[in-house]
Order: structure tokens, then sequence, then C-alpha cells
């Protein structure tokens, strides 16, 4: 029993023991003189897990009582963490060693927040589910933090950590009421009575603090003030990272918590969820205008496409959670693209977050000009790039969902949000002449850049399969 | 050949790849041979749609040379050309080398600028050719970011502003088409246009937020595509953005967004808003029908008081869609066949205009009309040219501007009386400002300084003016080429049309008011 158990959770097994002996290893040798190779073997890793679960066969199996479940829809969101985790992690080597932050904590913590990841996707339990979090949002607050001499970085943990417990301790409050509800933890339990007495006053209270933890954590406004801050004062690749893989976490977590636990009551939850998505999308559009600082600008656009994700949650729909994956590995995609681009954005050896400073940046290097050109449009949601085809498929789920007032309101939110991407491309081909970045690119970030912006341009054409693999794993989360 | 047009859509994109993938430095041997790639693309592709002339059989209404592939989401990639549809592509084709031509003397990043062209000239046949909803949209939308790159690198000195304008504007516009399109996609479960075109869309009246819509699901969706054509064609009071993006547009920008990209809001209400939405078209009709007669007068008066000689011919296009929105909604057989007729004319007529104003700006550098007259006196060939095409905008009989305008005003006539009383004054009017346009640039005494050692059009200019001259003459005395090609697939529109809407006149008394 004990082994099958075991068997399910492998993968994270593997990656946690192996987090374990990086630390005793590093610790015992060369310390941060092994930071450089703990990246790469972290990273490698990474990219075998997710291959190796990638074609793990199909079928659903649980562990631990229920409280731990592996199947599609984990599966899909576990595969894109860990290669987004992964990806990200090589490209901050170059960055943390130019700016003398090479420790080997880095890989290390990493890893754990990713550990936490898989297993928020994988919770079938509030017990797991709290696990996860709290393994992925600590290891993330320190992470935050990690250039300890800077004030802004320690502020952005301290700011981090401080409302992100608040959040932990709003979800664990709605935990604590859904437990007193039905009497136990376990989502299929909770789902069975769901399903029998319908949504008590005790349950609704429980359901509406959980989302408010849950929206934090996936930075939905209104409860996205953490967001701009902690990703503008972290370190640039832990802004890229936490625009990649947590989102994707988060995402999955909400959706199985959503249809898992509180399935049977779907019209009591898809309202919170629109609302939710609607705010998002405008907040984000909106207050990114003013913005000048390319992180913080991207911090507003990552509100405003989790509010286009959550759409496709709040139809509530197999539809639905199809689009929310699509959505979510385009986004990951384009948003790694993008970062391996700002963390090249340096002048005279320090780092430059001003969009200005790209003031015709076209002219000094045409290709990559066109790459994060490409990537803007894409992230805009213009046709016909790739970041078209993900809002596309969470728009026809809020229609078929008869949610049109929602699609109407996400369109609009689109049109105000393009401003700002087209005001980057603005900078790039038309504006007058900067003071210019430096043009060296280490090879690994141009070929992520330019990766990136040809699946945007080609993905068009069938989208490399994705739409299958999203339908498969939508249908096993509903099943 | 099966793959006609498939081929006639992804030839100038193939040029475009070959141009980014082979095309390596700046210098003037490099942008010698990117114009030459560029025209060759596009030559080559008009050369292989002549094909599509020939291969295309008029007397089928239906749809021809389908082609249909499977993509993602159950969407499909289908093309075909109808009698509406196929002079659309032809003329893309035909003016796409003329443009390129237009652009022989720019020196500014000119690989960039010949790969916006060829990209843009794929989009443009692709949105003539789509028979799938969302196939449509992707194109039709895609075709703002060359454009608003275009605008942008190489405009004038107002160009972000414009480019800003004229992007925002159009895509607003559009997405709520896109929302309409999930919409109808919901209800029929398919996205096949033809499909689509047999559908019935419920239109039974219904309540929203206390106003009673009448024609219910239909007039909200036509509305919704509404918005986008009427920004796209432009409309009055939507077409600000347009004067804005000509102005600021350099030439060869200015002739494509004239000639052919405005010709997509007219062909969007031909493909979409009559055969799809009857009852809500013809619920609104008046409604459109009297916006278009505002367009016609409100903008050919604007025209009067213009200084820049592109914003003026700007107005005086918005003044023309006028009299294609009006056709088209005056839903009988010769206002549809006179808009058709009117789009393509006026691809022809405006695309030669802005021509005639970029020769004199690329001598000159300046808009200003005042900075002109007695051009007669050193550029013979250019008066005469200018002077052509000054009467083809006025509608002279002889030239396709008259046959446009004439079958448009016989279609308003029957439909509305009063719509085209207002029609015809804006004819007066177009004479006005066209005439007087011309007689201050190019007649009176030649006594600006700058103007004595101004040239005439050399052969370039004449190679690209010639063909233009030619059909608009052609067209002018034969208009049954035009004509005959469109009349079957327009007669089934109509009739399909009369059969959905019949006795919605005695049911609905309150029609004309909104």
């Amino acid at each position: 029993m004990i082994f099958t158990d075991l068997n399910t959770v492998l993968p994270e097994l593997i990656l946690a023991i192996y987090a374990m002996g990086a630390l005793m290893f590093a610790v015992y040798t060369g310390k941060d003189r092994t930071a450089s190779v703990l990246i790469w073997v972290t990273a490698l890793l990474m990219f075998g897990l997710g291959g190796w679960i990638a074609v793990q066969p199909e079928g659903a199996h649980t562990a631990f009582n229920g409280a731990f479940i592996d199947d599609g829809f984990s599966r899909f969101a576990k595969t894109l963490i860990l290669w987004a985790s992964g990806l990200v992690l090589l490209l901050s080597k170059e960055y943390l060693s130019r700016n003398d932050m090479l420790k080997f904590e880095f890989p290390i913590l990493i890893a754990l927040a990713t550990v936490g990841m898989m297993m928020m996707v994988s919770a079938g339990d509030l017990m797991s589910l709290y696990m996860g979090l709290e393994l992925q949002s600590l290891s993330l607050y320190v992470i935050a933090a990690f250039r300890r001499d800077s004030l802004r970085s320690t502020e952005a943990g301290l700011k981090y950590f401080v409302l992100g417990a608040l959040a932990s301790g709003m979800l664990l409050y709605g935990a604590s009421f859904v437990y007193g509800t039905t009497g136990t933890t376990n989502f299929a339990g909770i789902s069975s009575v769901v399903e029998g007495g319908g949504m008590s006053l005790g349950m609704v209270f429980g359901m509406v603090f959980m989302s408010v933890g849950l929206g934090f954590k996936i930075s939905a406004a209104p409860f996205h003030m953490w967001t701009p801050d902690v990703y503008e004062g972290s370190p640039t690749p832990v802004t890229a990272f936490f625009a990649s893989a947590p989102k994707v976490a988060a995402a999955g977590l909400f959706a199985r918590v959503m249809h898992d636990a509180f399935g049977g009551a779907t019209a009591d939850w898809t309202q919170i969820i629109a609302f939710l998505s609607l705010v998002s999308m405008f907040l984000g559009a909106i207050a990114a205008i003013g913005q000048t600082n390319i992180k913080r600008l991207m911090a507003y656009s990552s509100i405003a496409h989790m509010g286009f994700a959550l759409m496709g949650l709040a139809s509530g729909t197999v539809e639905g959670v199809q689009a929310l994956l699509i959505y979510m590995a385009i986004y990951v995609v384009m948003n790694i693209g993008t970062f391996a681009f700002i963390l090249n954005m340096e002048k005279d050896g320090h780092a430059v977050t001003d969009i200005r400073s790209l003031g015709l940046y076209s002219k000094v290097s045409p290709g990559r000009a066109l790459a994060l050109t490409v990537l803007m449009f894409s992230l805009a949601g213009i046709p016909p790039l790739v970041g078209f085809m993900g809002k596309l498929f969470v728009l026809q789920a809020a229609v078929d969902a008869g949610m049109t007032w929602l699609a109407v309101a996400g369109v609009i939110a689109s049109v105000i949000g393009a401003f700002y991407y087209l005001r980057i491309i603005y900078y790039i081909y038309f504006g007058t002449e900067s003071d210019g970045l430096e043009v060296k690119m280490p090879t690994l970030h141009y070929i992520t850049l330019i990766a990136s912006a040809a699946i945007m341009v080609f993905g068009i054409i069938n989208l490399f399969g994705l739409e299958a693999y999203a339908a498969a794993a939508a249908e096993a989360l509903l099943k | 050949m099966d793959n006609l047009l498939s081929v006639v859509t992804f030839l100038p994109m193939l040029g475009a790849a070959v141009l980014l993938v082979f095309l390596r430095g700046d210098g003037e041997f490099e942008q010698r041979n990117a114009k030459l790639v560029a025209l060759l693309a596009t030559s080559l592709t008009f050369v292989v749609s002549i094909a599509i002339y020939t291969e295309f059989d008029p007397s089928d209404a239906g749809f021809q040379l389908v082609e249909e592939y499977k993509w993602i989401a159950g969407l499909t990639y289908k093309v075909g050309i109808d009698g509406i549809s196929v002079l659309f592509v032809l003329l893309t084709t035909f003016l796409m080398p003329i443009v390129i031509l237009a652009c022989w003397g720019v020196s500014h990043r000119v690989k960039e600028y010949m790969v916006m062209f060829l990209i843009l000239e794929s989009l443009m046949i692709a949105v003539f050719c789509a028979l799938d909803l969302v196939l449509f949209y992707v194109v039709f939308e895609a075709g703002l970011i060359p454009m608003f790159l275009i605008v942008g690198i190489w405009g004038g000195k107002d160009r972000v502003y414009a480019a800003f304008k004229f992007f925002l504007y159009t895509l607003l516009g559009s997405v709520l088409m896109l929302v309409a399109m999930l919409v109808m996609w919901y209800d029929a479960g398919t996205t096949d246009i033809p499909t689509l075109m047999n559908h019935q869309f419920a239109h039974e009246d219904f309540t929203l937020l206390g106003i009673t819509v009448v024609g219910g699901l239909q007039t909200m969706l036509f509305l919704a595509f509404f918005a986008s054509f009427a920004v796209k064609m432009p409309m009055w009071p939507v077409h600000t953005w347009l004067p804005d993006a000509h102005v600021q547009a350099p030439t060869a920008g200015s002739v494509v967004l004239a000639a052919i990209l405005l010709k997509m809001g007219g062909y969007g209400f031909l493909r979409f808003s009559l055969p799809m939405f009857p009852v809500g078209t013809e619920v609104l009709s008046t409604f459109v029908m009297t916006l278009s007669v505002i367009a016609i007068i409100y903008t050919s008066l604007v025209a009067l008081m213009q200084e820049d000689m592109k914003k003026l011919i700007a107005y005086s296009s918005v003044a023309h869609m006028g009299f294609v929105t009006m056709g088209i909604f005056a839903a009988n057989k010769q206002g549809v066949d006179g808009a058709i007729f009117q789009m393509i004319s006026h691809g022809f007529i405006s695309g030669a205009l802005f021509l005639g104003v970029g020769v004199i700006y690329d001598r000159m550098h300046t808009r200003e009309i005042d900075a002109y007259g007695g051009l007669v006196m050193r550029m013979p060939v250019y008066a005469l040219v200018f002077m052509f095409f000054t009467m083809a905008n006025v509608g002279l009989p002889g030239t396709s501007g008259f046959v446009g305008e004439f079958l448009t005003l016989v279609g308003a006539f029957q439909a509305n009386t009063w719509i085209a009383f207002g029609a015809t004054t804006g004819v007066i009017l177009s004479a006005g400002y066209a005439l007087w346009l011309y007689r201050r640039v190019v007649f009176g005494d030649l006594i600006k300084a700058s103007l004595m050692t101004i040239t005439d059009m050399n052969s370039r200019e004449k190679l690209m003016m010639a063909p233009l001259v030619f059909f608009t003459l052609l067209l002018g005395i034969y208009p049954a080429l035009v004509l005959d090609l469109i009349g079957p697939s327009v007669d089934v529109l109509i009739e399909n049309y009369d059969t959905a809407t019949m006795g919605m006149a005695d049911a609905m008394p309150a029609k004309a008011t909104h």
C-alpha cells in the first residue's frame, strides 16, 4: 500500500530528495562555487521529470487516502510547471553571476518551490493543499528577498511575506469553515456533501474565504496589491519566475479546488470568479498605462492575463478548464520569452527597467526588436499571434456558458490593455534614440527569445497539438 | 490547380520570407534588391491571380475554388470566392505592384518596408477569400499590425498619434465583432460562412435592460458587426481616424488604405450583415442610410475647407464610402451592384489621387495646397492625369466613378426618395471640392519660386498611372465587365434578403424610429 502511494508521488519525491541532497552537498563542499553546477543539474532534472510526467499513460491514481491526486490535469500542469521552472532557472544564471548573487541556495529554493507547486496541482485534500501552498510560498518569500543588500529586494520579500501570510490565514480560515460544516478535509468528501445538501451558509463563507486566499496567490484583483511592488523589488530572474510557474500552479489549484471540492455548486462560485476576472482584466489594463518601469508593467500585465485565465474558470465547464490550461501554457511561453529580454536590459553593468531606454532599439538590434515586438503583440492578443488564440478559447468558453457580458467586458479591457503593449513597440520602432542598452546577450537568452517569438507566430497553424492535451487534462479534472 | 487561392494568398508572404531570410545589409544595392524582390513577388501574384479570373465561372452564384482544411478548436481553414469577393481579390493583386512602384523613392529601412507591404497583401487577399468566421477575424485584425508599423515608422510628423489612433479605434470596433462571432458559433454550431448564410438567427423581439430590441438577436449581432465595419469603412461619425492616418501615412500606405483596406468594411456588410442578419439589417437600414447621407454631405463640406491635399482626398473617400453604404443598405439589385462597382472604382481612383499627391510631394515635400499653383506650366502630363482622376472622382460619365454613383443613387431612390435626394447634393459638392483643388494646384500663374524647377512625371510614375487610367476608362465605358461578374451572386443575395424580410414592412410600423 505504502509503496503504491510512494510510487504515485515519485516525481515530487525525487525532486524533494534531490533538493535536500543538493543542499547537503553544497554546504559540505564548495558552497557558492557549486552554484552554477547546481543550477544546471536542477534544471536538467526538472526538464527530465517534466518529460517523464508528460509521457505517463492516461489514468488517475490517488495516494494517501485521496490527499494526493495524480490525473491528467495534474500531469499537464506539472509538465508545464517543471519546464517553466527549469527554463527560468537556466536563464537566471547569467544575471545572478553578473550581479554577484550566484548563491547555491537559489536553485535549491526554486526546486523546493517547484515541489510545492507540484503538490498544489495534485492536492486532493485541504491539508495537502495547504502544505503545497506553504512550501511554495515560503520558498518564494525567501527568493523575493534574495538580494540581501538591496533595500528594494528586502522590502519586496517582507511585503510579500506579510501579505502572503494574511492570505494564507484567510485560506485557512475558509478551510476551517468548510471542515466544520462537512466534517472532512477530503475534496471528494466535501464534494459529496455539497452535492447532497447544497451549500449551507458555513460552506459559502468557507468557499468565499478560500477564494480570497487563492485569488491572492494568483494575483487577481482586488487582491493584487502585492504584485507590482514585489515584481519591481525582486531581482529580475525572480520576477521572471514569479510570472511563470507559480501562476500556473495557482491557477491549477484554483481549478482543482473549485471543481473537485465545490463541483456541485458551480452556480455559487462562478459568480465570484467572474467578478475576480472582470476586475482583474480592467485593473490590469488601466493601471499599467501610466507605468514606465517594465517590471511593474509586466506585473499589471500578469494581473490582466490572470483575469482572462479566470474567465475560463468562471464558465465552469470542461471547455472552460481547457481554455484556462491553454491560456496558461501560452502565457508562460510569452512571459518567459519577454523576460529573457528584460533580463538583459542593461547599461554600464547596471540593470535598466525604464521602458524609455528602449528608444529605437530596432536600430541597435533588429532581430531582437522584432522578436520582442511579436511578443508584445501576442501579449496584447492581436491575431494572428498565438496570444490571440488563448483569448479566443477563454472567450468562447465564456460565451458558451452564457456569460456573454463577461466576454464583452474582456474584449474591451483587452483594447485598453493593447495601448501599453503598443507603447513599448512605440519606443522600439518610432521613439527617439536613447542612450541605448548594451547589445550583448547570452546565446541561451537569445535562443529563448527568438524561439518564443517563433512559437507565437507559427503556433497559429495548430498550436502544436496543445488543444488535445488540454482537452484531455480538463476532462480528467471534471471526469 | 486545386490550391489556386492559397497560392495567391501566400505568394506575397513567401516573398516576405525570402526578404527576411536572405537579404542582409542596408546598402544601396540591398535596398534596390529588396524593392525588386517585392515587385517580383507582387507581380507574380498578380499574374497567378489572373488564373482566378479565368477559372471563375460568372454564371455560378455559389462559392468556387473552395479549399478546406481542419484547423484548431473545430475551426477550418476554408477559402473560396463568389461573385462578391472575386473582384476584391483581383483589385488587391492588381494594385500591389503599383504600390510597390510607388515606394521606389524610399530609402529608410527599405527591407522592412517591403516586408510589411508583402505581409499586408497576403492578409488582405485572405480577408476576401476567408470562408470561416474566425479565420476571417484573424486575417481582418492581423492587417492592423503591418499598417500600424507602416504609419508609425515611415509616416509623417504626427505619425505616432495617427498610428495609435488607427490601431485602437479599429481594434475597439473589431473586438465586439469577435464576441458576436462567438455567439453565432454557439448558436449555429459552426463557423462555416456558407452554412451561416443559410442559418436563421433568432429575430424575435426581446427586452434588455428595459429596452425592447426590435429584431432580437439579429439586431444585436448586426450592431456588433456594424461597430467593426463602420469604423473600417469608415462611416460618419466614426471616421475621424481616417484623415489622420491618411495624412501621416507614406504615399504607398495611403494608397493601400484608401484603395483596399477601406473596402473590407463594405465587403463585410455584404458578406455578413445582409445575408446573415437580414431582419437586423432591415430594422436598421434607414438609420444606416441616414448616416451615409450625413457622411456624404458633411464630409464633402469638410473637404471643401481642407488645406492639406491628402486630407482633402481622405474626406472625399469618406464621402464616396457614404455612397457605398447607402447602396448596400438600399438592399436592392441596383444599390448593391452600384456599391460593389463604386468600391472597385474608388480603388482605382482614390489610389491614383493619392499617387498623384505623392508625385508632387516627392518633389516639394509639402502637401499644402497653398504651396502649389500653375503646375500645368511645368508638368503638362501630370496636369492631364490629375485632371482625368479629378473628373473620375467627381463622377464624370465615361469614367468608372459615374457608374457606381449613378447605380447607388438609383438603388437608394427606390428605397427612400429623401435619402437619394440628400445624396445627390453630395455629387454637386464633390464637384466643388475636387475642381477647386484642381484649380488651386494646377491652374493659376506659376509664381512660386520653388516651383520653377519642378519636373514632370518620370517614366516610373507614368507606368504607375497608366493601368489605373486604362481601367478607370474601361469600366466607365463598359461596366458590364464588372456587373456580369457580380450579377448572379448579388441576385441570390437580394433574393434571400427579400425572402427573409418579407412581411416585415407591415409587421413593424416603428421601423424607422430608433
